[in-house]
């Protein structure tokens, strides 16, 4: 058997902005998953306000997916066959949300990340900041508290990376949404995080608040 | 997830790979239409034999007997009720008996003679028998040539057709060469003399003695019959058929007249058996348990086609077995095509489950689907079956006019069929869509988001 994390003892607030930092096979997007209530520990326990995940029944875990947490990924995990609107509404077909209000709900998720203009479209005939501003919309339209994003610039250019970590701490910031990055680019992490954990063979090696961050902020 | 999203979602996910789902509900439809074509070939078939039946006249009819004539046609009967000596005669008191007993609506002697018919100064031998005027309308008389008789005591003659080419001296030939417009024409409207013999009752001392006396009847030829329509007399079946009312009037001498006269109780006649027609298929039950408690012996075809209800219901279940083995593989060609899209569409469960799809919601979305294609099938399948049918029963059609026989409904397909198709259509769809959607459920979110 594999351990992928092994041991790990985190205690994350609300609000906060952690950066998870590790080499590839470091155990970061399986912390992720765990987090996410996608995978389960075989021992341990994953506590999220109060509830461990464990205790949760499928249905329950579904939910929690649901209204709780928002996930992002680096490979956008847009559904092709569907337009932008559509795959933004997803999740709330999920929730039974009555189709009309659905509608404005997504419309104006999406006016949120600027691509109001782009509802009809598919997936593909987006560019790859655009698909990523799709996917954070939906994360987002259930209004989670937490987001988890998964390299959510591994696979976008320097500039719309920064696009989109931008919108993402303006989340963290107005709303007091926690937000988990998982990332192997320290300087991005460095830019936007307050706490920054490294992993290496699925255990922490280092978990620090973000010096480089408080000293940016002290300047700016 | 509700229900009409499910559909939505499920709708679309059809469309995604057209070509592929077109195949899967095309066979569906294959399914469907050889079931539906199947049973609507049982149905029509047994529709068919029971509307012919009922058109004999036989299903309303109770043959009665008297228990004196030793020569019950069901041996049960013999071991009960009264002895043989003790029951009554079958006379004219107890034909008026029966024709009281509720549900009967006529009562005729069945009575026959085999006697020489002249025509043309030739003569011919042949079975003569009477016929009651209700009996007109039972399909033996289909494509009778000329009309039926005017009157119940006319002086008139129908001919089955082979007598009628005897007649005419092409006796020569099969029923089934003789065509009967061919042999009516010469002989609608003309003459032929019957000699028979009248039983006269004489005032004699003796209960049971009476007189002879040959008589001959000028009668006009007025109908000339395609069919048999005494066919179920066998052997004792008759070729020239005069009114009920005249033969009865007639009192001719019956063959069991000399045989009776041993144990006659009276001078009068004694018929060796009458024949009740009943309102309805229905009541024949009843009339035959009524009948039977004056005393005499019943028999009806309703006995007979039980086992012909048992065949076609047999036949209905194994043509209804047959037809499902082609949905049995359209069914396999739903799970593999479910399958295949959970394959396909693995990442897209991923993406579903983190985005907060529950495993009933990506159940459902799967169950949808089956249905859909089942549903659809079982449209096409029905219409394809039902159209199916209409070419068989207009190529039988054509063939049985090539063979010179009147055009015959052999497929049927009710409404109920259709609604039985639709539904088992839809059923087994959603039973092939069973385990894709719980595989699909319980897939695990994590690798099937890491699936490319």
């Amino acid at each position: 058997m594999i351990r992928a994390v092994d041991g790990i003892t985190l205690q994350i607030a609300a609000g906060e902005f952690v950066a998870l930092l590790g080499a590839s096979g470091s155990g970061k997007s399986s912390l992720l998953n765990l987090l996410a209530g996608l995978d389960s520990p075989s021992a341990g326990s994953v506590i999220v306000e109060n509830q461990s995940l464990s205790d949760l029944s499928r249905d329950e875990l579904a939910k929690y997916r649901r209204h709780t947490v928002g996930m992002m990924f680096q490979s956008f995990n847009l559904i092709p066959s569907m337009t932008v609107l559509e795959n933004v509404e997803l999740p709330l077909r999920f929730a039974e949300v009555e189709r009309s209000k659905r509608r404005a709900l997504a419309m104006s998720a999406l006016e949120k990340v600027g691509l109001s203009g782009r509802l009809k479209h598919r997936p593909i005939e987006l560019s790859g900041g655009e698909q990523q501003r799709v996917a954070m919309a939906r994360a987002l339209i259930n209004q989670p508290r937490i987001l988890l994003a998964d390299e959510p610039t591994g696979n976008l250019d320097s500039r719309t990376g920064t696009e989109v970590m931008e919108l993402i701490r303006r989340l963290n910031q107005s709303l007091k949404m926690t937000v988990l990055l998982v990332t192997h680019e320290r300087d991005l992490a460095e830019k936007y995080a307050d706490r920054l954990i490294f992993l290496a063979d699925g255990k922490v090696v280092a978990d620090q608040p973000n010096s480089a961050r408080t000293v940016a902020g002290a300047k700016s | 997830m509700k229900l009409y999203d499910s559909i939505e979602l499920a709708g679309r996910n059809l469309r995604e790979s057209v070509l592929r789902n077109s195949l899967t509900t095309l066979g569906i439809s294959v399914g469907v239409a050889s079931l539906v074509a199947m049973l609507s070939l049982g149905i029509g078939l047994q529709q068919l034999a029971s509307r012919r039946l009922q058109r004999s006249g036989l299903f309303d009819s109770i043959v009665v007997t008297s228990r004196r004539d030793l020569r019950s046609f069901n041996r049960e009967q013999e071991e009960s009720g009264p002895a043989p000596a003790e029951s009554p005669d079958l006379n004219e008191a107890a034909r008026l008996k029966i024709a009281n007993v509720a549900g009967v609506v006529e009562v005729y002697p069945d009575l026959r003679f085999i006697t020489e018919v002249r025509y043309d100064d030739k003569p011919h031998l042949t079975m003569v028998a009477g016929l009651p005027s209700s009996s007109k309308d039972g399909d033996s008389f289909e494509g009778m040539q000329g009309r039926f008789f005017l009157s119940e005591d006319a002086h008139e003659v129908i001919l089955q057709k082979s007598f009628a080419a005897e007649l005419l001296g092409k006796s020569s030939r099969g029923p089934d060469e003789i065509n009967v417009n061919e042999v009516a024409k010469p002989l609608l409207g003309k003459q032929l003399v019957m000699r028979y013999a009248e039983r006269e009752s004489s005032n004699g001392q003796d209960t049971a003695s009476f007189s002879v006396i040959s008589h001959e009847m000028p009668l006009t030829i007025v109908g000339v019959t395609d069919l048999d329509p005494d066919s179920m007399r066998g052997s004792a079946r008759a070729r020239l058929f005069i009114p009920q009312k005249l033969i009865e009037d007639m009192r001719p001498m019956q063959a069991y007249d000399m045989r009776d006269s041993s144990r006659a109780t009276s001078n009068e006649a004694i018929y060796s058996n009458v024949v009740a027609r009943v309102s309805g298929a229905g009541k024949v039950d009843t009339v035959e348990q009524a009948i039977k408690k004056l005393g005499f012996n019943t028999f009806s075809i309703l006995d007979a086609t039980k086992s012909m209800r048992r065949f076609f219901a047999i036949l209905d279940l194994f043509l209804g077995i047959f037809g499902s083995l082609a949905l049995t593989v359209a069914s396999i060609g739903i799970i593999n095509t479910l399958v295949m899209a959970i394959l396909e569409r693995r990442r897209e469960i991923g993406i579903m489950k983190a985005v907060g799809a529950s495993d009933a919601d990506v159940r459902g979305l799967f169950f949808a689907e089956a249905g859909a294609m089942g549903l659809l099938g079982g449209i096409c399948g029905t219409a394809l079956g039902w159209f199916i049918g209409r070419v068989i029963n207009f190529g039988t059609n054509i063939y049985l006019k090539r063979q010179g026989f009147p055009p015959e409904h052999i497929w049927s397909v009710p409404v109920w069929l259709v609604a039985v198709a639709l539904g088992f259509s839809f059923l087994v769809s959603l039973l092939s869509g069973l385990y894709p959607a719980s595989r699909a459920a319980r897939l695990d979110p994590v690798q099937a988001l890491r699936y490319e």
